[in-house]
């Protein structure tokens, strides 16, 4: 698994005509489902670029390595403000740990 | 099926930094010029800018000159560039990058407002949102962007390129767009060889998996002359998840060692220069220490404090996410495990190699009406995105030059119906192949008879003239491809495209009977490299009426 959906966060940008995961994804995996929740059509087609995971305004994405590659379970969010990105890892155990880090954004939060 | 005409004066087929920089070019220069973008997937994060970038490896310091700066990549590339090409980008490198910042990129900086070093012509920037800055920078501009609409080939006459099809994914429409010019910036190919993690993992590659080559079999189906496809490209990466070695090694001066805990590159291969060996030599290390059995090599971040440790993590988020995740358990930790390091599958890219097409000083291609600039420009290596901008640049003013007082040409109906019917005819079959199939299918041929990562990249003849016949065959059967919807049938075009790509590649690999670059070329059967014949250029044209794939060679030029 690359990426992973909380249906229970996901609204599927109800009111736009893609879902933001859907018009971003590099590879076009990312659709919406007849229940209106977001979902990826292939998982082993995913690059784990983090595309989806920063354009989720409510942070229902998130980033994990395929199992074959990493067991440890740990996961990785985003959230991006017009002058930084904040990441939050959680590891093995589950402790978030979170990074700050500078950036820019022409259009508005 | 419907079908979407537009007439425009320049044409950019591939929206990634070399596509988005001339459009942006175009405007400055010409603000009346009608643009089109076509773009594959969506320009705000699209190509191999997508994940972001920690660096721009490509800028002139000061104390560098143009000179030393060619010269280097002259001896990193035994002796075989375009100088011409090379020398042009390395004029523009600082100039494109201010133009960046300007655009809202953020560069580490010196109190004094100079960048600052990291290492020699590198410096460190704050690059995860660099595709949406160049993306956003575009879309202020009136050019129309195409988002998700698929290039197919170019439309051409036999004397001139005026436009390209394209296929759009979400509207199952075929576009045809006629131009005055068309720049095809595209990116190199993956996907042409069995990949190093395969499965679920199939997709984390080194390069950007949707970068299928597109660029570079248009070019080929219309008789382009391609340059150097035999200078393979293979990175040198953190095992598994490609998290650039550069950023440890260079950013946190992290030594490369192997299982025994030796400076392998010391120890063992002073004779290429130990720790200051060219880059393909670090790679072939690393292979034969594997081979040895003093592998597994890594690089020794054990030596780092928590302040290192902590902004190594941030470069990484900037550019590759993934190895955050890798780190995020104890036992994996950096500072307490070194990293392990290994050669990824090899790609086909004018960034970093340079396999592309051949073009003049003015990055005209040898097809009128098309330029080229950036991963998909042969002769000019380790352009990388500062070069890629300085490319398009060149490419963008040369085309609208070239397209003063010109008029639109025709397309005739009979070949918007003929590419239209070859585009759709995979979802017009009820069974067939698959593109997963067709996709397998050639990364096998590739990696067992073109020297791919289970070959140790290693290659000789009676390998290649197998992977020639069987490629021959693949291609053959490409015409029995069956798709259910859109999705699929982009993936499908890329089967097409890749092959016609590998069917390239495998003449050029025949063709060079020396070693030339470790592992991107090695020939067993020609292991000595051999300057008194072969600095020169291997060169191709493919003859789409005879099936044909006719090699040249073409001098150095100063």
């Amino acid at each position: 698994m690359s990426i992973s959906i909380d249906e229970t966060i996901c609204n599927g940008c109800k009111g736009l005509p893609e879902a933001r995961c859907e018009r971003i994804c590099p590879g076009d995996l990312c659709y919406r489902k007849e229940n209106t929740k977001a979902a990826i059509r292939d998982q082993s087609a995913c690059w784990t670029c983090g595309c989806c995971v920063k354009e989720c305004p409510v942070q229902a994405i998130e980033l994990r390595l395929p199992f074959q590659i990493c067991s440890n379970g740990s996961s990785l969010k985003a959230r991006l403000k017009p002058d930084k990105t904040i990441w939050t890892v959680w590891d093995a155990e589950g402790r978030p740990e979170e990074f700050i880090i500078q950036a820019k954004w022409l259009k508005g939060d | 099926m419907s079908v979407i005409s537009i007439d425009t004066d320049i044409l950019i087929v591939g929206g990634g930094a070399a596509g988005c920089f001339a459009a942006v070019e175009i405007y400055k220069k010409s603000p009346g010029c009608r643009v089109v973008v076509m773009e594959k997937a969506h320009i705000e994060r699209s190509g191999c800018l997508a994940m972001g970038l920690n660096a721009i490896n490509a800028y002139l310091h000061a104390g560098q000159t143009p000179d030393s700066y060619v010269a280097y990549v002259e001896r990193q590339f035994e002796g075989i560039i375009r100088k011409d090409l090379v020398s042009s980008i390395v004029l523009g490198l600082n100039d494109v990058v201010k133009d960046v910042e300007k655009m809202g990129l953020p560069i580490e900086k010196h109190e004094d407002g100079t960048y600052k070093t990291r290492g020699k012509r590198s410096i460190r920037i704050f690059g995860e949102r660099l595709k949406p800055i160049l993306a956003q920078t575009v879309q202020k501009t009136p050019a129309r962007v195409l988002n998700r609409v698929v290039a197919t080939n170019f439309i051409y006459d036999g004397t001139r390129v005026c436009g390209a099809f394209g296929f759009g994914v979400r509207d199952g429409s075929f576009y045809v767009i006629r131009a005055k010019a068309v720049i095809v910036a595209t990116g190199g190919a993956s996907g042409i060889y069995k990949p190093h993690n395969t499965g679920e993992a199939r997709h984390l590659l080194w390069y950007c998996p949707w970068n299928a080559g597109a660029g570079y079999a248009m070019g080929i189906r219309i008789g382009a002359e391609m340059t150097s496809f035999e200078n393979r490209f293979i990175a040198l990466r953190v095992k598994d998840v490609n998290a650039p070695t550069g950023t440890i090694a260079v950013g946190a001066r992290s030594k490369q060692i192997n299982a025994h805990g030796e400076d392998y590159l010391e120890c063992y291969y002073k004779h290429w220069g130990g720790n200051r060996c060219l880059t393909h030599h670090r790679l072939l290390a690393t292979v034969q220490e594997k081979k040895i059995g003093r592998g597994p090599c890594y690089l020794d971040t054990t030596t780092l404090n928590e302040v290192e440790e902590r902004r190594l993590k941030e470069d990484f988020l900037n550019m590759n996410p993934q190895i955050i995740l890798l780190w995020a358990t104890k036992e994996m930790n950096p500072r307490r495990r070194p990293v392990e390091i290994c050669g990824t599958e090899p790609f086909l890219v004018g960034g970093h190699c340079q396999a592309g097409y051949w073009i003049d000083k003015d990055r005209r291609t040898t097809i009128p009406g098309l330029y080229a600039a950036g991963e998909v420009a042969g002769g000019a290596p380790k352009k990388y995105v500062s070069g890629s901008w300085v490319e398009a640049r060149i490419a963008a003013t040369t085309a609208l030059e070239d397209t003063k007082g010109m008029s639109l040409m025709n397309t005739e109906e009979e070949a918007i119906g003929r590419e239209r019917a070859r585009v759709l005819h995979p979802l017009t079959r009820k069974a067939g192949i698959s593109p997963a199939e067709a996709r397998e299918r050639l990364q096998k041929i590739m990696d067992e008879y073109a020297g791919g990562i289970s070959m140790d990249y290693e290659l000789h003849e009676e390998r290649l003239l197998e992977a020639r016949r069987l490629l021959k065959c693949l291609k053959d059967r490409m015409k029995d491809l069956a798709v259910a919807n859109n999705y699929s049938l982009v993936e499908a075009l890329e089967c097409v495209d890749r092959i016609d790509v590998a069917r390239v590649l495998v003449e050029h690999l025949i063709y060079r009977k020396e070693t030339r670059w470790a592992c991107y070329q090695t020939r067993l059967d020609y292991p000595e490299k051999d300057n008194s014949r072969w600095l020169v250029f291997v060169n191709s044209t493919y003859n789409p009426r005879t099936d044909e794939i006719l090699m040249a060679e073409r001098p150095l030029c100063s």
